[in-house]
């Protein structure tokens, strides 16, 4: 997984509440076997047309203007549904590199953890206030300090401390378990025989 | 301290780490199917990296396999060849990493979270995941379960654990008798009506109560299965004497029985003091409930009117579905129905649709689906008869699988249908793109489909 420390980027405000995964990566992409690639679709129902081609011109997803945007500004319960990575692979392969919400599916937030796509959570005023942001203000979400800030405009915002650390060292998960492959043995050899 | 069911099973899993912290927990089960394990065993192969435990790991075949026509009973009756591909995936990985798989045309083939408790291999105290977040259905039974992502998936097919940070406890009494006509769906859609769809977030949930003791293991299914749509990642509810009943000489289930239920018999919840929160749900008056909109929230009493557009999500959910504030839920036209899944697919559900169908036909122009849970489930039902009473109102029967509760196989609700559905999400585009989902119980799907309207199914159990 990539590393997040510091990253200074553009926003992108889909301010609806509830974007479930279905919006975001859509069933029929999870017949791919891969785990790369999943950019073009991404929202593929609001962003294209019935042929699945032609971008709908007042999404915004598909403004000439937000083509750099990083940082994705969204509404509360981001996420919510399917269990799919897919929809985090599709946001970071967008170029995604962190999510403001109001709050996060609970499976969707631990898949941002595993894929270096930082879930944020801030109140309604401080989205708002993103939200109406040029398409080139620069935004800049401090881990290390847990900062959010634009100009003048700051917000912090609280992770819990194992995931901030795993985002700043950019940690494999597995590498990291395997320090404990002793324990799980011991687990393993005391457990309940109907486990 | 007084602890909860939740706080029982969840400590006697942890390897290491401290409350509030990620913790690292044994996995006991680990259910895979077709869509969400390519990747993991790729990930194996690249790295170099074993199955740890493929005896503790149970694959079966449900999100892609079709329908019809039938019988679907090899990969050669796959006609999509994407779906097909990823089908072969899974034999082939499941033969390399010597995995069980309940393969296309097994006798055990079915839905992941149908099949779990039918075979039990869902068992008390047990720590189960699976890639697909409906995982928390298997609570029912009192086992700790959630759903994961691909990565996770790979993190246990590698070391048999996960890690998790330990939510908090929230408690759901629920008191009263339910009404004739009305279930266990209504109540998990009324509670989700009422409290939105992240009520739960953060917390492990509880169903307890003196209404629990009154309902069946599959009614149970339903609740702790559908519970997600509230945020709910894990939901349980303490074994008793039904859910010991109901395992008993089981596939899977313990030989040595007695000793395991005096096991299982521990994990409880001490007194209610031990939940963070508790929700308090009298289920004697309520009525049916039908989710209009485009997120189960959105779900009202059959008996009841649209509500006022409030916000921007309403409005596009009011475009989305093509319906008017102030519209009574008995006018949306029905044009469809689909009759399973794993929060309706069980043998209860087909009963009870079956029962509303008997002696009836479906209302000019309306089209059904009717999909068992698993390939059990459909042997029971045509050995009660109930797919000639599906027959005769004019439905299709069909083979098992997720088929069009999320339409990633061939069965998709055409643009601008409106769908009564047994299943558990409406969300735009979920039964298939420009398909307008409404939710509700078996019982009211089968009547709206002879009336081509909602009604209230009480009436039919006024009749008996």
């Amino acid at each position: 997984m990539e590393k997040f420390t510091v990253h200074q980027g553009t926003p992108m405000p889909i301010m609806n509440d509830d974007i479930d995964t279905d919006q975001l990566l859509p069933k029929q992409f999870l017949k791919r076997l891969t785990k790369r690639g999943y950019g073009d679709v991404l929202f593929y129902e609001w962003r294209y047309q019935a042929d699945g081609v032609t971008p709908q011109e007042n999404f915004i997803l598909n403004e000439p203007a937000r083509q750099q945007a990083s940082i994705l500004i969204t509404g509360d319960n981001f996420g919510i549904g399917s269990s799919r990575e897919h929809a985090v692979w599709a946001l970071r392969d967008w170029g995604f590199k962190a999510i403001i919400a109001g709050s996060f599916g609970p499976i969707l937030y631990m898949n941002c953890t595993k894929n270096g796509v930082l879930p944020i959570e801030l109140e309604q005023a401080a989205r708002e206030t993103l939200s109406e942001l040029p398409p080139t203000a620069k935004v800049t979400i401090d881990l290390v300090h847990q900062t959010v800030k634009c100009g003048a405009l700051s917000w912090k915002f609280t992770i819990n401390p194992a995931w901030k650390e795993k985002f700043l060292k950019g940690e494999d998960d597995i590498d990291q378990t395997m320090k404990f492959a002793d324990q799980i043995a011991a687990y393993e050899a005391q457990m309940s025989p109907y486990q | 301290m007084a602890t909860t069911l939740f706080d029982k099973v969840w400590d006697r899993h942890v390897i290491t780490g401290k409350a509030g912290e990620p913790q690292l927990l044994y996995v006991d089960l680990h259910l895979i199917h077709e869509v969400t394990s390519p990747q993991p065993f790729d990930g194996l192969r690249e790295s170099g990296r074993q199955l740890r435990r493929p005896d503790r790991t149970f694959a079966t075949i449900d999100h892609n396999v079709p329908t019809a026509p039938q019988p679907v009973t090899t990969i050669a009756d796959v006609k999509d060849q994407i779906a097909r591909r990823q089908i072969e995936t899974l034999q082939k990985n499941c033969r390399d990493f010597g995995v069980h798989l309940a393969d296309i045309g097994d006798a055990d083939q079915g839905i992941v979270h149908v099949i779990g408790p039918h075979l039990g291999l869902t068992q008390p105290g047990r720590l189960i995941v699976c890639g697909d977040s409906h995982t928390s259905t298997h609570g029912a039974l009192g086992a700790l379960a959630f759903g994961i992502g691909t990565s996770e998936i790979e993190h246990v097919f590698t070391t048999q654990t996960i890690w998790q940070v330990k939510p908090k406890n929230l408690g759901v009494h629920l008191t009263g008798h339910l009404a004739p006509g009305v279930f266990a769906k209504d109540i998990v859609m009324a509670l989700i009506a009422k409290y939105g769809t992240n009520f739960a977030e953060g917390y492990a949930l509880e169903f307890y109560g003196p209404t629990i003791a009154d309902l069946s293991i599959e009614s149970r299914l339903t609740l702790t299965n559908m519970i997600i749509e509230g945020g709910a990642k894990m939901a349980m509810i303490q074994p008793d004497q039904t859910t010991f009943d109901y395992l008993r000489g089981r596939r899977y289930a313990p030989k040595d029985y007695e000793q395991a239920v005096a096991e299982w018999q521990q994990f409880k919840t001490d007194s209610p003091a031990a939940f963070d929160r508790i929700i308090e749900l009298d289920v004697s008056n309520l009525a049916p409930y039908v989710s209009w909109g485009t997120n189960p929230a959105m779900a009202l009493p059959c008996d009841a009117t649209l509500p006022a557009i409030a916000d921007q999500n309403m409005a596009r959910a009011y475009q989305y579905m093509d319906l008017q504030p102030g519209q009574a839920i008995t006018t949306i036209p029905i044009n469809w129905l689909f009759i399973g899944s794993c929060t309706n697919g069980r043998l209860s559900d087909l009963q009870e649709a079956a029962k509303i169908l008997a002696g009836h036909h479906l209302a000019p122009g309306v089209q059904a689906w009717v999909v068992p849970g698993s390939r059990a489930v459909q042997r029971a039902a045509e050995r009660l008869g109930l797919d000639q009473i599906f027959k005769a109102a004019g439905c299709e029967w069909r083979d098992p699988g997720c088929s069009a509760c999320l339409a990633m196989n061939p069965d998709k609700v055409p643009a601008g249908k409106h769908c009564a559905s047994t299943t558990n999400r409406n969300f735009e585009g979920r039964q298939g793109p420009g398909a307008r989902t409404h939710l509700a119980s078996p019982a009211m799907v089968a009547a709206a489909g002879i009336y081509g309207h909602f009604v209230d199914v009480r009436q039919f159990y006024e009749q008996e």
